[in-house]
């Protein structure tokens, strides 16, 4: 549905998006998952004909974004990262205006909408303006969705919501799924990459992995260790300098270090003791997709 | 009050109209301690850090602020404190150097200790190849870091942070929990809002507010036990969601 070509966008010496190549499925949940400043808004503009690439090819069910930009612009629904309805018209009127631009009827597609709409449907005479957080953004998706898109295209939609709301916003993408239609969302809580069908890993501009959290969370393939210690901050700087590191961090109230060959934990705890750092546990850890994603930034650095 | 609290909050409280934002909050931060200051948007997190900060005045009851009452010594209460947020912390139109300068300048720093402090960050956050470059080019992890860093260089005894480490990645979040986990050690007060759930496992104690309450005050662990769940995630829904 989606086929991003070997896409690429400068912006003066900077490269924000670099050859970017990878596609997406026809009713998939896609995720662009990365930090602020990685390129992810940038690859979704494009994709929605709102900024030129400066190099590479990007099509939608097979037309070229740039030259059928109307059948782009007809065929995707397109959520900002910050909020892009009307404010000083009504809830009904903001959807209202988005079916006429698109030649349609509320009516006619009620039915992709309806589950979502009926949470606003108490509140269809207020300006969307004086709408909470979570009621605008479900506004600016019925908006997107009104005129039956091939493709939904979500800048960063949980980004400042909290867990509950965030969990709600994407069951109801879920669901929209089974209507077949493909879903592009944006994102920079790792996390998040578990509720995806397929993820793109990127950073810096750079896509650094594009696979299922399953497969993405089975390539780390380093040893991952927990440590424990009465005083963590020491421990972490004693096990920053021991020689089988390959990098360590402090995570929660423990220290995580990876290493490239087993370990002894009785060993080290020794070694810890000996350094002065009293305490220690040592055990074995699952990776999970930060892991993987530091692992990659270092391996692209 | 036990003697090491830097903030004591009894029965705060804050009405806008017939809405009450915050409902009679009770609550002691320690000396050094971090604490997490979780709640769904909405839930009154903000309104409660703006009168600790002493920017909004309480309806009733009180909060002490590194010794000072927000409602009668709220200037003392300003001079106490570091804040940064997400959104706003640093001018991306001064260099480095500039703005630690800035925020030392409006905090009343002598020059010359200022001019050691400044030179003592940049030092510190291996900004030395940058101190004369602006802000708004350097990548956002080390904008966050050196926002926080700033924000401590008149060594508040409170520093609210308010999301402070959205949207950067993951090395950054953890090298950003250094530098917190550090400055707590050196007694420095760290009040921190965040939605990464699993951050709130990095703080000493935390509390959750729902519908302007606190529904939640303790450590992590025990917060987890107390209701019967095993992560945060859970925690966080079975608080918010018995609420309309």
């Amino acid at each position: 549905m989606i086929r991003f070509d070997q896409v690429v966008k400068r912006y003066g010496n900077t490269t924000a998006v670099d050859r970017a190549t990878f596609t997406v499925e026809r009713g998939e949940l896609f995720g662009l998952i990365g930090p602020d400043g990685a390129g992810k808004s940038s690859m979704m503009r494009m994709l929605v004909t709102l900024l030129l690439p400066d190099d590479g090819t990007i099509t939608l069910d097979g037309h070229d974004v740039v030259a059928d930009y109307r059948f782009v612009r007809r065929n995707v629904g397109y959520m900002p990262g910050t909020f892009s309805l009307y404010t000083d018209l009504t809830v009904e009127e903001n959807l209202q205006f988005f079916a006429n631009v698109f030649g349609t009827t509320i009516q006619e597609n009620y039915h992709l909408i309806a589950e979502i709409y009926e949470q606003l449907a108490p509140f269809k005479d207020r300006r969307a303006g004086a709408l909470s957080g979570g009621m605008k953004q479900k506004l600016a998706l019925c908006c997107a969705l009104i005129h039956r898109p091939l493709a939904l295209i979500l800048d960063e939609p949980t980004t400042g919501v909290d867990a509950v709301s965030r969990a709600e916003f994407w069951s109801m993408l879920r669901r929209l799924t089974t209507t077949g239609i493909t879903i592009v969302v944006s994102t920079p809580y790792l996390e998040e990459a578990a509720l995806c069908d397929r993820v793109g890993l990127i950073n810096d501009g750079r896509l650094m992995q594009i696979d299922t959290i399953g497969g993405i969370v089975a390539s780390y393939d380093h040893a991952l260790w927990r440590i424990d210690a009465d005083n963590t901050r020491t421990a972490l700087q004693v096990l920053r300098e021991h020689p089988a590191a390959r990098a360590a961090y402090l995570y929660r109230s423990s220290v995580m270090m990876s290493t490239d060959q087993e370990l002894d934990p009785e060993h080290l705890t020794h070694e810890l003791l000996r350094s002065g750092v009293t305490g220690a546990r040592v055990s074995r850890a699952q990776p999970d997709i930060e892991d993987r994603f530091m692992d990659l930034m270092l391996e692209h650095a | 009050m036990t003697p090491t609290a830097t903030i004591v909050a009894d029965r705060l409280t804050r009405r806008f109209g017939s809405f009450t934002a915050v409902n009679a909050i009770s609550f002691e931060v320690r000396r050094g301690e971090i604490f997490g200051f979780l709640g769904a948007n909405g839930a009154g997190k903000t309104t409660a850090i703006k009168m600790m900060s002493g920017l909004l005045m309480p309806t009733e009851g009180t909060a002490m602020v590194g010794g000072f009452d927000v409602s009668t010594e709220a200037e003392q209460v300003k001079r106490s404190i570091g804040y940064m947020s997400q959104r706003f912390s640093l001018y991306a139109d001064l260099t480095v150097r500039e703005n630690i300068r800035f925020y030392g300048g409006i905090y009343g720093l002598k020059k010359a200790v200022l001019n050691e402090r400044a030179e003592h960050l940049i030092r510190d956050l291996g900004l030395d190849a940058e101190a004369d470059r602006l802000v708004g080019e350097l990548p956002l992890g080390m904008k966050q870091k050196l926002a926080f860093s700033t924000a401590l260089v008149h060594d508040p005894a409170v520093v609210f942070l308010d999301e402070p480490t959205s949207g950067v990645d993951p090395i950054t979040r953890r090298q950003f929990w250094e530098m917190i986990t550090a400055a707590a050690d050196r007694g420095t007060t760290i009040l921190i809002t965040t939605h990464y759930l699993d951050e709130a496992e990095y703080c000493h104690r935390i509390s959750v507010m729902v519908d302007g309450t606190m529904a939640a005050y303790d450590t992590p662990s025990a917060v987890k036990s107390t209701l019967g769940v095993h992560t945060m995630d859970e925690v966080f829904l079975k608080l918010t969601r018995t609420s309309p």
